[in-house]
């Protein structure tokens, strides 16, 4: 019913809705994709690109990535749901902690969260398909986690108990009601591990062992190992068509599935756990997360304390000297990525903010959506290459300029922006504008004034995944040429490129700094959406 | 509408930001350089005082540019040949010049401080790249993992495929990894083109486990490294992995606690080159001449962990009491390198892996 | 005054308003009274310019407000279910309008504590929005509209989703407060009572048309049709004519069936009558309105007779111009 109601909101604040995330996305995204895509390909017409994909050990590595990203994207629903439940439902001490707590594995650097893995699984574990879904999960929980808790958190409960006045049960009411307006959250937060396991990379050099290469992989092997562009160009092509394909599915599934309802305050929707029964699924869910999540974290922890043959604080003593490892004193990385992580988050906020208002507007493209999501499944190797050769004359030299990195960063963050924030406003109840601009308020004022503290909390979800995307950031920015300014993770990275214990130990100390500095991070920017948001 | 939204607000900073520097930048031509920038990568590492050392002597800044592995620095130059990011690019080993060179990266360049270089490291005798360090990737072995079952280390590739070291190495994949690869072309160069595809059957058979990198290898799978929890006391790594061990373990042992298996070695030079349409040729000379220079020479040992070429340079006393340079590493010319490199690599994979 | 002119809108097939007129002098209050459906909050849609009208005009004080956007219209609008800021407390949500008119502080805090006084709900400004009471909220909601001093006041079943007796007390207070602040307003219902006790003039929609305007008594004395007349409650409806309930006299016949014109099929009490439904020897039924304690009971035989002054001609079809 709100598709016939025709908003009268000025062009120009639409023009700039649409205009500046598309900008955006074609500078730095679809015209560096392009620009090496196209490289890699001009000259010796379509045959030598048919033959790669001819090759059946392309068709074995697609067959693989495809079947692991679904795979992980199932075993990541099924461990993260749980917990989900329990922060969507219950309010019980600790909840906030455990909140931040579940993005920490998020931006650990896929070295360290392997290396740890091996520690942990049994040996019989730890080679082959098995490890790469169960490191998949244990990255993803946090995207399953806080998009759909944080939507849970919002559904009335009066609908499931409606539900249940009606004689259903317990698991018919998750299945008839909770189930079907959870869908969008659902399929956004899949989406979106699908995406980061389909191109996923480190996890299944490590945990795979030989045998085992995605796109991604083969497509570093192909451009960087090999310098076989042309196939590179064409494996990348590959990756961006499942990509969009997986991409525009969801959006009709995502279309199909949002149902129009009224998000409540979490403080309407949650309370405390009171049966016995409660309290242990509230124990159990939180409990099993933490031993998932925190085994590999212990040892994590375990192994930046080990020096010596016993345990101390030496490596955290050593990061504040300068050592060989960098250019800079480690601690200097703490600094760095918080300073790339604020940039890149507010550029994140503003595109991905704009984007979403483009989008969940009544009549707002999908394709716009769509379009934005993709940099999540493009291949890093390539759009790093990509922006080295498009940026390369002044005055569009942008190569080493130092914004280059948090507007890498920002890529990947803006489609969580989006994909938080625009089921919110789209959630948003019309009615609530419309009192607003009758009582006097203009478009811009309306979105201020109704549209942004309404969505304050959904906001506050996305800038805590954006600053932690961007401290964990890897993989597209390892190309770009960075100043003598180490991030954590590039600086872990190269303290464990070095032989020697206090090396070992120190990048171990940084991981778990990184772990320290996102959790508070994000649990900081959960309190701000507490103070003003008015949400409580 | 009489005040910006905040998200407008927030995206014309950031357009705002981005005019800044384009302008910034295209203000910047024309003018006498004063800046040379090096591009390597993120293994290079320098002591303060040295970088300063070159900035006082040469009036210059000298900016360092680290962009991924030395594979991935290399891709980006040949991508970006003719209209680099630097001037001078460090980091190309011998593994890789002869993509380098055809590539035509660099400009000819031959630097007095040559004359202190023997003439052993001088691989191209164009003088496009430098030598400016070598490194040698070798088994390492865990000394007290031996002598605790009373079995000698091995002393030759050979020995590894004997049942008494069944299930003690572990080596990285060759397609990933560098020393992974040098270890591959050290079978090569010691077997030949149709001998070492048996040495390896026959290390497979032995139970070689193939792992994705050397942080892998070293720190989780081999026995000998400090805290390691691993099992397997023969690893591919570096002749200079021995005295990493003894500086970075708190108190210093008195002896290095591992070894290095000479005869394995396969020797890695790092050359540096100065990159054609470089902005600052000039000062990409003096950069040349400075990493030749005693100053930067004497610092690469505990920076970098890999040997001097110039033979006037100190080795710190860790290297002269823990490292061994082996006097006679195999080594592979680098077109022969460029040529069958894939191949080797691919067949490798057939062998070991499938 | 408010001027509704040939106003028609459109969802696809379905004709939502089919050319409707209405207007609102200063000071009146107009009910629209309307079963679901009847295209009733539509028309407040397109008076508070929520919806573009397909065709016709919407004028205030004789300027067309065509292209003017909802925010500077001047015209309140109550929704049916609130459509409070949850995100806001109570003086948020009253001091919303004001906000917007950018008065100072002061001027807001006073007039926020006015509106609340007038509304019974003194002392609530701090007060979260979600922890109140159904009629509370709407009381807020009516505050909130009133607040920017409109022009106009449209509400939109304001009363719809309260218990009877709220809904009593609200609708007396209402009355008060309209006559009181000389309210021009528009104001929607599907409840016949609620539109007779407020409107000084009532329009009855139906389909998408006013079928007929006109103060509570010429309504009910006069409807235009058989319709009408049966949306106002009235049921005994034959051929062009009505007989009010409240002329028909019952009487019970003891004994025999040889008296009598029906049997009693059903007897309710609404408050001092009981309306009884009597089912007539020829088939038909037939409604009476009686005042008295002894009335028959169902299945009773009675004897039926209509005072003469309570029959009532149906007009013909009247134009959807209100005159």
């Amino acid at each position: 019913m709100d598709a016939d109601r025709r908003p009268l909101s000025p062009r120009a604040a639409t023009a700039l809705a649409y205009g500046l995330p598309l900008a955006f996305l074609a500078v730095f995204f679809a015209f560096p994709l392009a620009t090496i895509v196209a490289r890699g390909l001009t000259g010796d017409g379509a045959g030598p690109a048919l033959a790669v994909l001819a090759d059946p050990l392309t068709r074995e590595v697609v067959w693989f990535t495809v079947w692991q990203a679904v795979a992980s994207t199932v075993l990541t629903l099924v461990v993260a749901l749980p917990a989900a439940a329990v922060l969507g439902r219950y309010d019980f001490p600790g909840r906030s902690v455990v909140r931040a707590a579940v993005v920490v594995p998020f931006v650990l650097p896929t070295v360290v969260v392997a290396l740890a893995f091996l520690a942990v699984l049994p040996e019989r574990l730890e080679r082959g398909w098995l490890p790469i879904l169960i490191a998949h999960a244990f990255f993803n929980v946090a995207v399953v986690v806080r998009v759909v808790g944080t939507f849970w958190a919002g559904l009335d409960r009066r609908v499931s108990e409606a539900a249940a006045t009606l004689g259903a049960g317990p698991g018919r009411r998750f299945r008839e009601v909770t189930l079907p307006l959870l869908a969008p959250a659902l399929a956004a937060a899949a989406a979106i591990v699908f995406l980061f396991s389909f191109t996923s990379f480190g996890v299944v050099l490590i945990l795979g062992g030989p045998r085992y290469a995605t796109i991604e992989a083969e497509i570093y092997n192909q451009a960087v190992r090999l310098f076989d562009l042309r196939a590179a160009a064409v494996l990348s092509l590959v990756q961006l068509g499942f990509v969009a394909a997986a991409v525009a599915a969801t959006m009709r599934l995502e279309a199909k599935l949002a149902v129009a309802g009224i998000l409540r305050a979490e403080r309407d929707v949650l309370r405390r756990p009171r049966t016995t029964g409660e309290k242990a699924l509230v124990a159990a869910s939180v409990g099993g997360l933490a031993i998932f999540l925190g085994a590999p974290l212990a040892v994590l922890v375990e192994r930046s304390l080990a020096v010596g043959g016993g345990h101390g604080l030496a490596a955290y003593r050593a990061l504040a000297h300068p050592t060989s490892a960098l250019l800079a004193a480690p601690w200097e990385a703490v600094a760095n990525s918080l300073v790339y992580a604020v940039a890149a988050t507010a550029l994140a906020l503003a595109v991905g903010g704009l984007a979403a208002f483009a989008v969940a507007s009544p009549g707002g493209s999908r394709l716009l959506d769509g379009l934005l999501m993709l940099p999540l499944g493009a291949s890093a190797v390539m759009l790093g290459f990509g922006i080295v050769i498009s940026f390369d004359r002044p005055p569009f030299d942008f190569r080493a300029a130092p914004w280059i990195v948090p507007v890498a960063q920002a890529l990947v963050a803006i489609p969580f922006v989006v994909r938080i924030v625009a089921p919110a406003l789209r959630a948003i109840d019309q009615r609530q504008r419309e009192a607003a601009a009758l009582l006097g308020a203009p478009p811009s004022r309306v979105r201020r004034e109704v549209d942004l503290p309404v969505v304050s909390r959904a906001l506050a979800v996305a800038a805590g995944f954006a600053f932690a995307i961007s401290l964990g950031e890897f993989g597209a920015t390892v190309f770009l040429a960075r100043p003598d300014r180490p991030t954590l993770p590039v600086a872990i990275f190269r303290f464990l490129g070095r032989p020697g214990e206090l090396n070992a130990a120190q990048a171990y100390a940084l991981a778990v700094i990184l772990m320290a500095v996102t959790a508070l991070s994000v649990f900081a920017v959960d309190r701000i959406r507490v103070r003003r948001g008015g949400w409580v | 509408m009489t005040k910006c939204h905040k998200l407008v607000c927030a995206a014309l900073a950031a357009a705002a930001a981005l005019a800044l520097t384009l302008a910034t930048a295209a203000c910047g031509g024309g003018e006498k350089p004063t800046e040379v920038v090096l591009l390597t990568h993120d293994s290079f590492a320098l002591s303060d005082g040295v970088k300063q050392a070159f900035e006082r002597e040469s009036g210059l800044t000298w900016r360092i540019l680290q962009a991924g592995d030395a594979g991935e620095v290399v891709t980006k130059a040949l991508l970006t040949a003719g209209n680099p990011e630097g001037d001078v690019l460090f980091g190309v080993d011998n593994n890789l010049l002869a993509r380098a060179l055809e590539g035509n990266l660099f400009v000819p360049y031959e630097s007095p401080g040559l004359a202190s270089v023997d003439a052993t490291w001088v691989l191209d005798p164009e003088h496009r790249v430098t030598p400016i360090d070598h490194g040698e990737v070798c088994l390492n072995y865990d000394k007290a993992w031996f002598a605790e079952r009373g079995l000698a280390p091995p002393a030759s590739l050979d020995d590894l495929t004997k049942p008494e070291y069944r299930k003690l190495l572990v080596v990285e994949n060759p397609a990933t990894s560098t020393p992974g690869l040098a270890f591959l072309l050290a079978t090569v160069a010691r077997y030949g083109e149709g001998g070492w595809q048996d040495y390896w059957r026959r290390l497979r058979a032995n139970g070689v486990l193939v792992v994705d990198g050397w942080e892998e290898a070293y720190t989780v799978r081999f026995s000998g490294a400090a805290g390691s929890k691993g099992n397997r006391p023969i690893v591919v790594s570096y002749a200079s992995s021995p005295p990493a061990e003894v500086i970075f373990r708190t108190p210093r042992p008195e002896e290095a606690p591992t070894g290095v298996v000479e005869s394995s070695c396969f020797r890695q030079i790092e050359f540096a080159g100065i990159l054609r349409g470089a902005r600052n040729e000039e000062g990409a000379r003096k950069l040349i001449d400075f990493l030749l220079s005693r100053r930067f020479q004497e610092d690469i040992p505990l920076q970098m962990f890999v040997f001097p070429v110039n033979r006037e340079a100190k080795l710190p006393p860790e290297f002269e009491r823990f490292a061994v340079v082996p006097p006679d590493p195999l080594t592979l010319p680098p077109e022969e390198i460029e040529a069958n490199r894939e191949r080797w690599v691919d067949e490798w994979t057939r062998i070991v892996v499938r | 005054m408010l001027e509704v002119e040939e106003v028609t809108v459109r969802f696809g097939e379905t004709l939502a308003l089919d050319r409707i007129s209405l207007e609102v002098a200063d000071g009146e209050v107009v009910t629209v009274l309307g079963p679901s459906g009847s295209g009733k909050t539509t028309l407040l849609r397109v008076i508070a310019g929520l919806q573009r009208p397909d065709a016709g005009r919407v004028l205030l004080d004789g300027r067309d407000l065509a292209g003017v956007p909802p925010h500077r219209r001047g015209i309140g609008l109550v929704f049916q279910d609130h459509a409070l800021f949850q995100h806001r407390d109570v003086w948020g949500n009253v001091a919303f309008g004001l906000r917007m008119r950018g008065e100072p502080r002061a001027a807001i805090d006073r007039r926020v504590g006015e509106l609340l006084e007038l509304v019974g709900l003194a002392g609530y400004e701090r007060r979260s929005v979600a922890t109140l009471s159904g009629g509370e909220a709407q009381r807020v909601a009516l505050a909130r509209a009133l607040a920017p001093e409109p022009r106009v006041l449209l509400l939109d079943e304001p009363l719809g989703s309260l218990d009877r007796r709220l809904r009593d007390r609200l609708l007396d207070d209402l009355g008060r407060l309209f006559a009181e602040l000389r309210v021009t307003a528009l104001y929607v219902t599907h409840d016949q009572a609620e539109a007779f006790a407020l409107g000084d003039r009532v329009a009855v929609m139906r389909a998408g048309r006013v079928v007929q305007t006109g103060t509570p008594d010429e309504l009910w004395a006069r409807p235009a049709d058989a319709d009408v007349a049966r949306f106002l409650g009235l049921r005994n409806v034959w051929d062009g004519r009505i007989v009010r309930p409240e002329a028909v006299s019952v009487q019970r016949v003891e004994g025999g069936a040889g008296g009598g014109d029906g049997v009693v099929e059903a007897a309710v009490r609404q408050g001092p009558t009981v309306r009884l439904v009597v089912r007539l020897d020829d088939g038909s039924a037939l409604e009476a309105a009686v005042a008295s304690l002894d009335h028959p009971l169902p299945g009773d035989r009675v004897r039926v007779d209509v005072d003469r002054a309570g029959v009532v001609e149906l007009v013909e079809p009247v134009s959807d111009t209100a005159t």
